[in-house]
């Protein structure tokens, strides 16, 4: 099992920043050059190549990740995760370095790509397939597997231009999932597509990484990393920063949020995060809370432009999903405008949450609604520490707590024979 | 984590290993791409047929439109040159002739300017999916290749409405649709990689159709270009394989111009060989550029 799938060794991606963009650098300007004066032109081309800002996408990446390892790549936008995918799926090559992969490959990069509107489902699964590296005889085989998992047997002669945006992911990621490789790269492909069908395709990796397939998985869902990877590296400006355990890599990940000492946050039109911090009732800084404390989560923001109206939400996620949230699109506050460096924060009052970990999920919208500052990320990480007693809890079964929903408030019994119970945090359990 | 030492011999393992393995280094990535090229070679049919499966839907009379268009582009040419200019024949019904004419032209033309825009048309796969680049040029060539065939049809149509039997020179035919076909695909190439830095192509190619199809012999026969300009002509590649065509399936007075062919020939085996290695050379930044 502890064999070596994939090896990188110092790999580095250059990208030269403004170049080939748009028409400014057209054909013209170079012919114009050529024919101008060959020599002239030959020589500012070599100078403006070493003029030419240089961005390091990724730089002196070394790492080695054994058969069966199911890996999480995480890390801000920008942080260079999603080149080191393109890399390992050999859509760029690398401008230094090398690396190598056993075993046959195959990357998820987006779904559907390779997708033709006009074609019904049952042509596109052939010709996904071969995009993806399929034999015609293997992909014939499997074809009913793939029918299956989508879940769209009725349509298969409809052509996907007229299939729902839920069908059209599910029998994307279906013909994905079913390249049956030994080693699989996904980029965050999960974010779409809705909370059964998650699951569905998270039970798939954890499938495949179960028989002992290697998964590289790209996500900016602490959630579903933590829940599919033994391991997690964190990027952080192209390089590596933190290579461990998901936990304490998952850890460092917030905490470069709270102290404030990792590369911003950004956003759309010049907003960006720079710190977030979560505080209890006594305005500490913690992770750790008690049911019944307050939950303070203060976001520091900087705008480059004006922005006017924007609606902030928060949201606190537990393992089945949203807990509850704050939004501004609901409530209707919202502050008048961002202007340069500023704090948000807000408070939930006597958190009513059982023992679990939490995530802290912020979106930023403009002010029509419509625009996306920032979409739903993960700035925070918390866990409610108690012992069950403290909500009145005394049943046989009271372990499967974790089992169970993440917020509970107040409740009341009343029995056949007319005794009257009340299970609420901090009072003393009644006894029936 | 410990990186284990790569030693050089293990470059060389074979890809025969029931486990594949893959090494990209920085700047060689040469010998892996001529395997993959093999691995994918499905793919080549698939983008094809896709491309065709594509092209009718949504229209009334289909696969017809195939059919249509270069039956049209015959009439005119027939009336133009035939009738209004009234340019020798050799004998032989002057549609034949337009058409013969129009075979190789028009699999040229619509294949340099599919195959062009072929790889912005697919920007979406080159930026999120690996397999070797070169098949998307390719499959656009075979596409037009099939629309080739269909007209080919026609051709064979026209040749039984006027009791035509092409003579035995015929035989020679597949070796100037492979001239035809290799042409294609050195032009296509080109421009499909430049297409990638330079959009400008988009408005050449169709430049490039709309002269060429005056400049080379279509709607006439080469021979009536003035002798002392004869060789000039024939710098225009499509003139060797034109008049090559007309000469295998006519036969009569369209004698083979040596001198044409060989021109022909060698601008042709240029074209392919510099298309391929300028492909190759750029194909590696296309995820970056396009």
């Amino acid at each position: 099992m502890s064999e070596i799938a994939i090896i990188v060794e110092n790999l580095g991606k250059r990208y030269a920043l403004g170049q080939h963009k748009g028409g400014v650098d057209g054909m013209r300007h170079v012919l114009e050059g050529v024919i101008r004066s060959p020599g002239t032109w030959f020589r500012s081309r070599r100078e403006a190549k070493l003029r030419q800002a240089d961005f390091w996408a990724l730089r002196n990446v070394s790492l080695g990740i054994n058969q069966g390892e199911v890996v999480g790549i995480i890390g801000r936008n920008g942080a260079g995760k999603t080149t080191l995918l393109k890399l390992l799926s050999r859509i760029t090559i690398p401008t230094e370095g090398r690396f190598r992969i056993k075993g046959r490959t195959s990357s998820l990069l987006e779904v559907g790509t390779g997708f033709h509107q006009e074609l019904t489902g049952r042509e596109n699964i052939f010709l996904n397939g071969a995009i993806l590296g399929m034999a015609h005889a293997e992909i014939a085989k499997k074809f009913d597997q793939i029918v299956d998992f989508s879940e769209i047997e009725d349509f298969l002669d409809t052509p996907v231009k007229r299939y729902s945006s839920g069908m059209y992911i599910r029998l994307a990621f279906a013909v994905a999932a079913h390249l049956d490789p030994e080693v699989l790269i996904v980029d965050e492909v999960l974010a779409v597509g809705d909370a059964a069908f998650q699951k569905k395709c998270l039970g798939k990796m954890e499938n495949l990484a179960q028989s002992g397939r290697t998964v590289l998985f790209v996500s900016h869902n602490m959630d579903a990393v933590r829940t599919l990877c033994e391991r997690a590296i964190l990027f952080e400006e192209g390089r590596i920063r933190a290579d461990g355990d998901v936990e304490s890599v998952v850890e460092e990940y917030f905490g470069r949020f709270s102290d404030g000492s990792g590369p911003r946050l950004r956003g759309a039109y010049g907003l960006a995060i720079e710190k977030v911090v979560l505080k209890n009732n006594k305005g500490q800084e913690t992770r750790e809370f008690c049911p019944g404390e307050d939950l303070i989560i203060e976001i520091i923001f900087d705008a480059q432009q004006c922005l006017e109206k924007p609606y902030f939400t928060l949201a606190v996620r537990g393992k089945k999903g949203n807990c509850f949230t704050a939004n501004m699109m609901l409530d209707g506050h919202r502050p008048r405008v961002l202007n340069g460096k500023g704090l948000i924060s807000c408070r939930f009052k006597s958190i009513p949450l059982l023992p679990q970990r939490y995530t802290v999920q912020l979106a930023i919208r403009a002010s029509n609604g419509k625009d996306v500052l920032m979409d739903y990320v993960d700035i925070g990480s918390f866990v409610v520490k108690a012992n069950l007693v403290d909500y009145g809890y005394k049943g046989q079964f009271q372990t499967r707590v974790s089992e169970a929903t993440s917020v509970v408030i107040p409740y009341e019994w009343r029995l056949p024979d007319g005794t009257t119970a009340i299970v609420s945090l901090n009072a003393p359990a009644s006894t029936i | 984590m410990t990186i284990p030492e790569i030693e050089p011999m293990e470059l060389s393992i074979p890809v025969a290993t029931p486990q594949s393995q893959l090494l990209i280094e920085a700047g060689r990535t040469e010998k892996q791409y001529w395997r993959d090229l093999w691995r994918y070679r499905e793919l080549f049919f698939f983008l094809a047929w896709r491309d065709l499966l594509v092209r009718y839907k949504q229209t009334v009379v289909g696969v017809t439109w195939s059919i249509i268009r270069p039956l049209l582009t015959m009439l005119i040419l027939t009336v133009v040159f035939g009738k209004l200019s009234k340019m020798p024949s050799g004998g032989l019904p002057y549609p034949l002739l337009v058409l013969c004419g129009m075979l190789p032209w028009n699999f040229f033309s619509t294949a340099i300017s599919d195959s062009g825009n072929s790889l912005v048309a697919n920007s979406s796969l080159i930026s999120k999916i690996y397999f070797p680049r070169l098949i998307i040029g390719v499959s656009s060539v075979i596409t037009s290749f099939v629309d080739f065939l269909i007209s080919a049809l026609l051709l064979a149509g026209l040749m039984f409405w006027y009791r035509f039997v092409p003579p035995i020179s015929a035989l020679l035919l597949p070796f100037f649709t492979l001239l035809a076909f290799i042409a294609s695909l050195g032009v296509g190439l080109w421009i499909a990689a430049l297409m990638v830095k330079y959009r400008d192509f988009r408005f050449i190619v169709p430049f490039i159709a709309q002269f060429g199809l005056y400049l080379s012999p279509v709607g006439f026969q080469s021979g009536v270009v003035p002798e002392r300009f004869r060789l000039l002509y024939s710098l225009n590649p499509m003139v060797g394989i034109i008049d090559g065509f007309r000469w295998s399936l006519l036969g009569g007075q369209n004698r083979l111009y040596l001198p044409a062919l060989t021109i022909s020939i060698i601008e042709i085996a240029a074209v392919l060989i510099s298309g391929l290695l300028y492909f190759r050379r750029t194909e590696r930044t296309f995820a970056d550029v396009i």
